[in-house]
């Protein structure tokens, strides 16, 4: 695991990031937000990694990794529903909205399914309260919805 | 320079951007090219209009014509009826831009933007945010010039302190005295911070002035550095905005060709930069000692002040830290001078507010109003008044940390202290209406269950105490609560807001005290009769069938996820109590309006 983790282009692509921001003040952030982002989670050989890089305790990565909602330290499904959980959409429904996508595909917020395929997230605003209720599916908004919207709209990310 | 006959603007704000405005912009650009047009007629993708309900909203001058709702199918009959043989396609316009003989209204004649003053949203909707030029021919960078080469740092803080202008993230502290603070504090490096962290649910100006007007937020940043006599900035930007990243980028790179940012500005000595650190995903870090600890590359916690970040800020210097709207204002005050801002507003609140206007009205979106407007003015003249036919109930300002405010307050003025009297906040601006059909138990316990979630956990007040509020209201909304359950989360409330840490912990409460104070009969009827009168709170109602209004058309039974309705054609059908589960799905369906909570 740590060779086939470590010894890619993914690597070289962190290892250009640490370089550029390691002499900065407040390296830490831009250098996670960048492994989140190639690895789409934080395993704990790219922790490890950054920890010897920038010499600071993996306690303190870990803490920090921890810390944030959009830090994760487990690997993600391949399409990622966001169910907008703030004011204007709940005061609109959106709490139906997630009941029922939790009812189409047998997951309850914050898990990933077995074949990694759907990852369901409760979000925090997402901005687009014109539109409330709310989901983002990868990059894909869908807005003023009605639980019976949700089947079809599902379906289009299915796995073939 | 290029001249064109007709300038086609479309809306690239976040709510019309999820309604499909990129697809709309496409097809216009290639609409364009087939009709040979693209040299007469300019596209200019825009921030935001503010009218989110009823995009993509696209405007075509000169003629000032409002399309709203268009589609990418619209866009053909645009271009060939419109732009090509000058005949406005007045079925796509929208309804209220145009007078009874169907001659076009200027847009301050429009109902939604009559009562309007933009000015932290004066050029979104106006101008291409992703141009320096379109900035600089809107006045933009005159102001940093007039800070730069006619005043002294202490003139510029004496303009923003007679301007009256007060912190837009929430508290309405002072600008000018911050400002002031800062640059008497003693350092070597001193620190320009944005906080553009916007995490109240429900508020979106913040993120809407960084897609639609980035230069103003770095100018305002540069003009700062100049006052304080600090030479970095850092714009602390939320990572779920990014549009706002890309366009801040973009804004940033183009100012540092443009010698606006870098070395020698103006051709003065003044150096100043400014960098993006984005955030992570944490409420907490819109409190500004949580957000200096962020950019440090730390677990977002806050820290008792003092120090304040004025004295002892990022990386231990001295630090200035203003929210992005504060910023919007400040170079059309250097520009105008404090008296022009002065005159707009209440006596203690001046200038403007932008709200999120959401929830059950009909024209959601941003508006930017004077302070002093009342409630009743937003909802019913700008908003356009609560869709169905329904009967407000309460408006929520200030997000988590503010409260619900009830009709009987419908006609306070708004301002800081008119809205802190009421048990409210102005907050960031979120502004969300909430009619009959919405619980305020449930709204109560909804924000708690959010303050639990971003509480950082560093002081018991706020982690234990919020979490013990929290725990009560889930058994009020169960079914489950007791008398004295209301003393008690008042008490709890009192001692909490005394007690914790940070901004987050002292107002996590009101929520809860407010809709106590002003919908106590809800909380009875919780606890007492366990009702929801709302119809709200899934454990404490059915969902049934009324056999006398029943058809037996079958609708609901095919819209049931858990089959719990049967019956036959033709004759009143029935709810399996035991296998509903009350997501009402089928009362949405039914024609009849025979299905009830109740």
């Amino acid at each position: 695991m740590t060779a086939s983790i470590l010894q890619d282009e993914k690597l070289m692509e962190l290892k250009n990031t640490i370089d550029e921001f390691k002499d900065k003040e407040g390296p830490l952030m831009p250098i996670m937000h960048k492994a989140q982002e190639l690895y789409g989670y934080l395993p704990v050989e790219v922790q490890e990694y950054i920890a010897k890089a920038l010499d600071i305790p993996l306690s303190d990565i870990y803490g920090v990794a921890t810390f944030y909602s959009q830090f994760t330290l487990k690997p993600q499904g391949k399409n990622t529903i966001g169910v907008c959980m703030g004011t204007a959409c709940y005061v609109k429904g959106s709490q139906a909205i997630l009941d029922e996508i939790v009812r189409e595909i047998d997951l309850k917020p914050g898990e990933t399914s077995d074949d990694f395929n759907f990852t369901l997230n409760a979000t925090r605003c997402l901005g687009a309260c014109g539109l409330a209720p709310v989901i983002m599916i990868n990059d894909d908004v869908y807005g003023r919805l009605v639980p019976s919207d949700i089947k079809g709209i599902i379906s289009k990310y299915r796995t073939k | 320079m290029e001249f064109y006959r007709s300038h086609v603007l479309i809306c690239g704000g976040t709510g019309c951007h999820s309604s499909g405005s990129a697809d709309v912009m496409e097809v216009f650009k290639t609409e364009l090219e087939s009709n040979k047009l693209e040299n007469e007629i300019k596209l200019v993708q825009t921030g935001c209009f503010g009218l989110c309900a009823i995009g993509p909203v696209v405007i075509v001058y000169p003629e000032g014509a409002f399309y709203s709702k268009v589609t990418t199918d619209d866009v053909p009959r645009i271009v060939s009826e419109h732009l090509l043989k000058g005949r406005i396609v007045t079925d796509l316009l929208y309804h209220d831009s145009v007078h009874d003989d169907e001659a076009i209204k200027s847009l301050d004649e429009v109902e939604f933007y009559k009562k309007q003053k933009r000015l932290a949203l004066r050029n979104c909707g106006v101008i291409d945010p992703e141009k320096i030029e379109e900035y600089i021919a809107f006045d933009g960078y005159k102001a940093l010039g007039k800070a730069l080469l006619e005043s002294t740092p202490e003139e510029i803080i004496n303009i923003i302190k007679a301007s009256g202008l007060r912190g837009r993230g929430g508290a309405g502290f002072p600008t000018g005295l911050k400002w002031e603070f800062t640059a008497k504090a003693e350092g070597d490096k001193k620190y320009i911070l944005c906080n553009a962290d916007e995490g109240d649910p429900g508020a979106f100006m913040d993120r809407s002035v960084l897609e639609g007007d980035p230069h103003a937020v770095l100018e305002a940043m540069t003009i700062a550095g100049y006052a304080v006599g600090a030479d970095q900035g850092y714009i602390y930007v939320r990572a779920e905005y990014p549009i706002a990243v890309k366009r801040l980028n973009i804004a940033i790179d183009q100012a540092r060709e443009a010698g606006l940012l870098g070395k020698n500005i103006f051709g003065t000595n003044f150096n100043f930069d400014i960098e993006i650190r984005l955030g992570a995903g944490a409420f907490v870090c819109g409190e500004e000692t949580a957000l200096i600890a962020s950019i440090e590359g730390k677990r977002g916690e806050p820290r008792p002040r003092p120090p304040f970040p004025a004295n002892k800020g990022v990386f231990g210097k001295p630090t200035l830290l203003n929210n992005v709207e504060t910023y919007a204002n400040i170079p059309q005050i250097i520009h105008n001078g404090a008296d022009w801002f002065q005159s707009v507003g209440t006596e203690k609140s001046k200038g403007t507010k932008v709200f999120a206007l959401g929830g059950k009205v009909m024209n959601t979106g941003l508006v930017e109003v004077p302070m002093g407007t009342t409630l009743r003015e937003i909802i019913y003249e700008i908003g356009g008044g609560i869709p169905d036919n329904k009967e407000f109930k309460a408006a929520q300002t200030g997000g988590p940390s503010g409260g619900c405010i009830p009709a009987e307050h419908l006609d306070t003025p708004i301002d800081y202290d008119s809205l802190a009297r009421i048990g409210s906040m102005m907050g960031s601006g979120g502004l969300i209406v909430m009619d009959e059909d919405n619980c305020m138990v449930d709204i109560a316990r909804f924000f708690l269950d959010f303050t639990v979630d971003e509480s950082c956990g560093k002081c018991p007040p706020c982690r234990i105490g919020t979490k013990r509020m929290l725990e009560i209201l889930n058994r009020i909304t169960k079914g489950q609560g007791e008398e004295g359950d209301i003393e008690k989360l008042e008490e709890l409330g009192k001692n909490i807001k005394a007690s914790a840490l940070c901004g987050l912990g002292q107002t996590a409460p009101n929520p809860v005290l407010s809709t106590i104070r002003y919908f106590r009969d809800e909380y009875e009827a919780h606890i007492r009769d366990k009702k929801c009168p709302a119809g709200v709170c899934q454990a404490l109602l059915q969902v049934l069938i009324q056999a006398e209004l029943c058809k037996g058309c079958g609708l609901c039974v095919k819209v049931c996820p858990t089959d719990a309705i049967s019956g036959e054609r033709r004759s009143p059908h029935v709810i399996d109590q035991s296998k509903c589960i009350k997501c009402g799905a089928c009362m949405e369906k039914c024609p009849f309006k025979a299905i009830v909570k109740g």
